[in-house]
């Protein structure tokens, strides 16, 4: 489908924009020792790596926060049980969890020509990164509702709550940190898969690893690229966690 | 007793379905407790006591049997009507169960929010609460910085939030120490006389039941062992699951039977306890055996029981006896 493209293009464009501005300040004043050609390689796969994971964890996460906190409720002793409804969830979520991402890419081509109107490049890959994405946030998701305190949401239901207000105001807020813990763990894991974006043409950190050191052996560029992705992933680690503790009021 | 109690239960049936088999535990419940009272469950651990104040509220489902709280049977209610009815019975538990990410204040605040109240009128409610259970200080404070004791206070204003007619205790003070509990158990008093509360209340605690109950079921294997007011069946002991709780009998586990006849000597706040023993040797010129002694001091006031070996010669026996009774004391002959 051909006119849904420009819906996934022009904000992709927007933003790149705006980043290779920031970039192009940012090499004036600061940067001007790297060498020019590395960083008009570098700065722009650091944008795309960005606005991948972004994009991919801000709507896995509308879809699986949904799916987790179905998966929790539905339980066989959930507050609003639904065995036969949880088991097919569980079914379609482990299936989907179980495809190893390579795969997901090649076997989902048409089905992202479809929806994006196009099959390759940085912006079409984020149809299969969300697909492969909202499965695993869905069960980071209900793994942290589960170690809410199940005596809290029975004295919750004592006090004549009705299951959203269960949900929303228990639940949810109990498993705060945890929950914060579960999206940066999520973002790493999102992470991992961009930088299989050159299989598809794609673009961001991880693709032009591969294109330099891989296929070109300017191993410069690879090194660089490897080393900004281990950073990018500290820094999602460190404020992940700093978050989560900063949230949780069951530390003294 | 008024015509209509506020908590009437009639045959309660509960079974549980456990890998090979089942587990009865509630046996054909019955009982009423009347509006204004402080009601006392006690029973050993396995009794049945929890399952029968869970299904109070219906957190539980009974199999079978009916609850009528305020004559309306919560069993046959729909969802809205449960929830309504939740809300005027308010229940408190062992681990106080409080919201750990959410401030004292917003804990207490917590059943407002979901009944609608507006936010204004909510803050005032909560303030006067904390200012009820002494803790206006720790409105910011959040649960983990607080005491156990400070936290089933918390716990007692956020039920009492929404001005129930009934408020359930699980086993409310038994995570708590004895000084802890001593000052729960006053506010569950005070509660109950200033704001008309009816408290129900289940322990295996029997100092619990003696301090602030009017009237107490023994609940023994799913059924109803004994049943009446505090002092009635405190002193006049009659089933076998009281005389275990009340150490009259030794509990099952323990098997030294002593094979003695023996005197029960019941303290009930009227006298103290040492004089008594040492005048009753001398009046009486006996040796007193003490085979055990479970007596607490309340406010001065002696309550429990101590049980003494009964003299060999039965005239003895008879003067002994009658020196206790003239002392105000009530006395009983047991074989243990």
């Amino acid at each position: 489908m051909k006119w849904m493209w420009p819906i996934w293009q022009d904000p992709f464009n927007v933003f790149m924009g705006a980043w290779k501005g920031i970039g192009g300040f940012l090499y004036s004043q600061i940067f001007g020792f790297i060498n020019a050609k590395s960083w008009n390689i570098l700065w722009p796969a650091l944008g795309e790596t960005l606005y991948m994971i972004l994009l991919t964890t801000l709507i896995s996460y509308l879809i699986g926060m949904a799916l987790g906190v179905l998966l929790v409720v539905t339980r066989r002793n959930g507050i609003r049980p639904l065995p036969t409804f949880n088991a097919i969830l569980g079914a379609i979520i482990n299936f989907l969890r179980s495809i190893p991402f390579v795969i997901l890419l090649a076997t989902l081509l048409d089905t992202t020509f479809c929806i994006t109107g196009k099959m390759t490049g940085t912006v079409p890959i984020l149809f299969p990164l969300i697909i492969s994405a909202f499965p695993y946030v869905a069960r980071m998701v209900e793994g942290s509702l589960l170690e809410v305190d199940g005596g809290v949401i029975e004295a919750a239901k004592a006090m004549g709550s009705t299951t959203w207000q269960i949900i929303w105001k228990v639940m949810l807020p109990e498993a705060k940190p945890s929950l914060i813990n579960g999206a940066a763990i999520s973002m790493t894991t999102i992470l991992g898969y961009t930088t299989m974006a050159s299989v598809v043409s794609g673009g961001g950190l991880g693709a032009q690893g591969v294109i330099y050191g891989l296929n070109q052996r300017k191993y410069d560029i690879m090194y660089a690229a490897a080393i900004m992705l281990v950073v990018l992933v500290q820094i999602i680690t460190v404020l992940g966690t700093a978050l989560s503790r900063k949230h949780d009021h069951r530390i003294r | 007793m008024s015509l209509q109690p506020l908590i009437e239960i009639r045959n309660l049936k509960k079974v549980y379905q456990v890998p090979g088999g089942e587990v009865v535990a509630l046996d054909g419940i019955s009982l009423r407790i009347e509006k204004g009272e402080i009601y006392g469950i006690i029973g050993m651990s396995g009794a049945g006591k929890s399952t029968l104040i869970r299904c109070m509220n219906k957190l539980d489902i009974p199999n079978d049997g009916q609850i009528l709280i305020d004559g309306q049977d919560i069993l046959a209610m729909n969802g809205k009507q449960l929830m309504a009815a939740r809300r005027k019975m308010s229940m408190i538990f062992q681990q106080f169960n409080l919201l750990m990410q959410k401030t004292v204040a917003r804990n207490v605040r917590y059943p407002l929010e979901i009944a609608g109240v507006p936010k204004n009128k909510a803050n005032a409610r909560v303030k006067e609460l904390l200012k009820l259970v002494e803790l206006e200080s720790k409105a910011d404070a959040y649960p983990i910085q607080l005491s156990g004791g400070q936290r089933q206070r918390v716990a007692i204003a956020r039920a009492l939030a929404s001005n129930p007619e009934v408020l359930l205790c699980d086993e409310a003070t038994s995570a708590l120490d004895p000084m802890t509990t001593q000052s729960i158990l006053t506010l569950l008093q005070d509660i109950n006389k200033r704001l008309g509360i009816t408290v129900v209340l289940i322990t295996h605690e029997m100092a619990v039941i003696r301090q602030i109950c009017s009237r107490v079921a023994i609940l023994d294997g799913g059924s109803i062992a004994e049943e009446g007011t505090v002092d009635d069946v405190f002193v006049h002991t009659r089933s076998a699951a009281g005389k275990r709780l009340f150490g009259i009998l030794p509990s099952e586990e323990d098997d030294t039977v002593l094979d003695v006849d023996a005197l029960r000597i019941v303290f009930d706040g009227g006298k103290e306890t040492q004089p008594i023993i040492a005048e009753l040797v001398k009046a009486c010129g006996v040796e007193v055996n003490i085979l055990s002694a479970d007596v607490k001091r309340l406010n001065g006031k002696s309550y429990g029981q101590m049980m003494i070996e009964m003299p060999k010669d039965p005239q003895i026996c008879q003067q002994v006896i009658a020196y206790l009774t003239v002392q105000g004391l009530t006395v009983k002959e047991v074989h243990v």
